[in-house]
């Protein structure tokens, strides 16, 4: 540990928010992937100005930053490497500002994503980006990452419904990108800067849209007795011109694994069932569930189920929600994937999903967003068993080569971060990756700002990246 | 000239000459004097249960409505001039259309783009699938660039179900109360005076919204006509122009309530951006070929 890093960030926050102890390094050390980092200290600010200050002292040294919200993210993306300083933002956790009548909210970063659509729910609004981590991860994260949820399929995903984002620079500068009226001059940095991962800058102030609640909500549960009908029916509702609010996968193992966890009536004997929910004004919403029942029956649902109430509607989600709960009773240890692939093409890539996972004798479920092709193969075991990591690893590679191979791309939500990295010159050429790089210069000159993640090594000519120790462990 | 049409190899653009990326010119005049680039035109792909398409950039929007709406779907792309813009050119000058408050702005619509770099290399940003965060988010960065970091060759566009009613009313009634009296109506539009609304979707649905509007309204062919210039205000800014309008100093206007465009009779002046924009065309177009539209 530099102790005159640490007595520098000392200076500019206080004792209690700089910390050095093993303990704290260690938790700060990894995110809610199986990758572990080094972590050199770890700050707490409390405003744009403190982190502006830690920013500087942190440049001074030659030292990289590290974004961090809650560390729930699954690619790596807020794993330190080399000792570098993490900035934690969830002190920074208030709600500034709440504009009913123009439907935005002024946020901290450090804002949990419910506790904002909990806070806006008396004025009938919500923030509709829902990822299943709602509950701890915050908005901070939801920016950097682009993060998306079952109801981001008619709503659009974060990108959707961020306006502005106020900036430190990985100088230590302050800059706005985007702005409460539709068109800002120039670019739109605003756009890039969603989803770039903690690698363009720190946010700090964060303008949110907020969303009407609908009047009218249907939910579904459809339970199919293969997973082909299920997937083919996903399909057949996109192609009869619905757009459900979010339209949601879950195979035979994952409901069982569900049901005996919350107890909410998901059908133990099913293949697989599909959870479909559409909002609206009534008359459509009426319509809408009678053609999706009828797609359902005609792919070969047993039984299609409509919540009667909304007790019941939030069981059923509570079931969906609640999956990685459920699945750690199961076993100790889970790699959740994340790839999309062309919605027409799903049943023959999760048909290869299976073949892969029983080739390496692997335990696989399958609990996903269907309606945008976005899957999630999750493989349970324990990593004490020997030679597992291997056999986690050799099938997650050849579950991207397939979903690829599809036409589809590395991750729909979760993000590149450190996991994914190497993966890039799969749907990227040089070129591709040459032009991302550009972006991210723009920001980051001297990329000290999160380095190596999402583009690998030598992605701009003349940069060259050490591979991280630890990285896809 | 055109850029190669068959294997978008980007050879069009080799060299080193000042170029611009033109498309149906219905947004900007090109300069004088500088080589003009076209994208080549046509549907690649279009699998209408996949709710997207692939198109070639020089493609007329009117004729990717067409094809479109002969399978119930459209794209967010809603130029003021169908008949003439091109996919690319919309894409390129950024600007959304009258129903940006339902279907948000043609920013969210472009899934992955093809685009010839300064150096004419053809480069691939995005992804042909309807949610994809793999790398830096280039598509919105080539949303309203207007042909300074590239030229656009090929996009992959998402698709919305084209509503069963579209259905316009006009009356005298405050713009504001009747946005927060409907529920995500697909434009909702005033002159300082008069108050336009587009309601769509289910047929009962839209007579229920239509009724509730009360009897101060009356169906009407279409939207106003709009002044030239787009302003870009908040929306919250809206009001006090009714009020500066009636005092004679504002001249006409037409505002899109709750997203904040007016279109007025003047452009609006311009207005100053981070220099990390700049930073971003240089390192993009170091050698400045690509002339601002
Ligand atoms: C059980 C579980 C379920 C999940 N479900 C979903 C899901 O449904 N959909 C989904 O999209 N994701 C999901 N995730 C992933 C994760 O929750 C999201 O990516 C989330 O947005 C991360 O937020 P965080 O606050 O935990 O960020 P962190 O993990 O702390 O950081 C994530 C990335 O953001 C950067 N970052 C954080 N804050 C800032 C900031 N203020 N400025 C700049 N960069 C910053 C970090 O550097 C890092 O690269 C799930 C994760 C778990 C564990």
């Amino acid at each position: 540990m530099d102790e005159r890093l640490a007595a520098d960030l000392v200076a500019v926050l206080d004792k209690r928010r700089v910390r050095v102890e093993s303990l704290e390094l260690a938790l700060y050390a990894r995110d809610a992937s199986v990758i572990e980092g080094r972590a050199g200290v770890v700050v707490f600010p409390n405003s744009t100005d403190e982190v502006q200050a830690v920013v500087r002292v942190a440049r001074a040294h030659g030292v990289p930053i590290v974004p961090r919200g809650s560390g729930t993210g699954l690619a790596g993306g807020s794993v330190p490497l080399d000792g570098a300083v993490v900035i934690v933002t969830t002190h920074m956790d208030r709600i500034l500002e709440i504009d009913e009548e123009e439907r935005v909210a002024w946020v901290q970063p450090g804002v949990l994503n419910l506790d904002l659509s909990r806070a806006v729910a008396h004025l009938g609004l919500h923030f509709a980006p829902d990822p299943s981590s709602q509950q701890s991860c915050t908005i901070g994260g939801n920016v950097a990452n682009n993060s998306g949820g079952p109801h981001c399929l008619a709503y659009g995903v974060t990108s959707a419904h961020v306006l502005a984002v106020e900036v430190v620079l990985p100088d230590g500068s302050l800059t706005m990108l985007g702005g409460l009226d539709p068109d800002p001059p120039g670019y739109d940095l605003r756009g890039a800067f969603v989803g770039s991962e903690g690698t363009m800058g720190i946010a700090t102030r964060i303008a949110v849209r907020l969303t009407p609640l609908p009047p009218a909500v249907r939910t579904m549960l459809a339970d199919f007795p293969t997973v082909e009908g299920a997937a083919a029916a996903v399909s057949g509702i996109i192609a009869a011109g619905i757009l459900p609010a979010a339209l949601e996968m879950m195979d035979a193992e994952i409901t069982r694994a569900v049901e005996a966890y919350v107890h909410a009536g998901f059908p133990t004997d099913a293949a697989a069932v599909l959870l479909v929910e559409v909002d609206g004004l009534p008359d459509g919403v009426d319509a809408a569930t009678v053609q999706i029942d009828e797609v359902c029956r005609d792919h070969g649902a047993r039984h299609v189920r409509v919540a009667a109430d909304l007790a019941e509607r939030a069981l059923l989600w509570k079931g969906r929600k609640s999956a990685f709960g459920a699945i750690a009773r199961i076993a100790p240890n889970y790699y959740l994937h994340d790839a999309v692939v062309p919605r027409t093409r799903l049943v023959e890539v999760l048909t290869k999903v299976y073949e892969i996972a029983e080739r390496h004798s692997l335990v696989m479920m399958n609990v996903f967003h269907a309606g945008d092709g976005n899957l999630h193969p999750l493989i349970v075991f324990d990593r004490r068993v020997e030679g597992v990591m291997e056999r986690v690893h050799a099938a997650g590679t050849e579950i991207i080569e397939a979903c690829v191979a599809a036409g589809g791309v590395l991750s729909g939500e979760h993000g590149i971060g450190l996991e994914k990295r190497d993966f890039m010159h799969l749907i990227f050429s040089p070129d591709d990756l040459d032009a991302q790089a550009r972006l991210r210069e723009a920001f980051d000159p001297n990329g000290t700002c999160n380095p190596q993640k999402v583009l690998p090594a030598g992605a701009r000519c003349g940069d060259l990246q050490r591979i991280p120790e630890g990285a896809w462990i | 000239m055109d850029l190669n049409g068959d294997d978008l190899s980007g050879d069009g653009l080799s060299g080193d000459d000042p170029v611009v990326a033109v498309g149906g010119c219905t947004q900007f005049t090109p300069p004088a004097g500088v080589r003009q680039v076209r994208a080549p035109a046509g549907i690649v792909a279009y699998e209408p249960a996949e709710m997207t398409v692939r198109v070639r950039a020089g493609t007329v929007v009117a004729e990717l409505a067409e094809a479109l709406a002969a399978h119930g779907q459209m794209a967010a792309l809603d130029p003021a001039v169908p008949d003439a813009a091109t996919v690319g050119g919309v894409l390129a000058a950024g600007e959304s259309g009258l129903r940006r408050l339902r279907y948000g702005p043609v920013r969210d619509t472009l899934l992955e783009a093809r685009f010839v770099s300064a150096e004419g290399r053809m480069v691939k940003a995005g992804g042909p699938v309807v949610k994809n965060v793999s790398g830096f988010d280039l598509c919105r960065l080539l949303v309203g660039s207007r042909g300074t970091l590239g030229v656009l060759a090929e996009v992959v566009v998402r698709l919305q179900p084209r509503p069963a009613v579209s259905r316009w009313l006009m009356g005298a009634a405050d713009p504001f109360a009747v946005r927060r009296r409907l529920y995500r109506p697909s434009s909702v539009l005033w002159d300082g005076e008069i108050t336009w609304v587009l309601l769509e979707g289910h047929p009962s649905d839209v007579s229920a919204e239509a009724s509730a509007l009360g009897r101060g309204f009356v169906d009407a062919v279409g939207p106003p006509p709009r002044p030239p210039h787009r302003w870009s205000m908040r929306p919250s800014a809206l009001p006090a122009l009714a009020a500066s309008a009636s005092a004679g100093l504002d001249g006409a206007f037409v505002a899109e309530v709750g997203v904040g465009t007016v279109h007025r009779d003047r452009p609006q002046p311009v207005r100053p951006v981070d220099p990390l924009h700049e930073r971003v065309r240089a390192l993009f177009d170091p050698g400045r070929r690509f002339a601002a539209a």
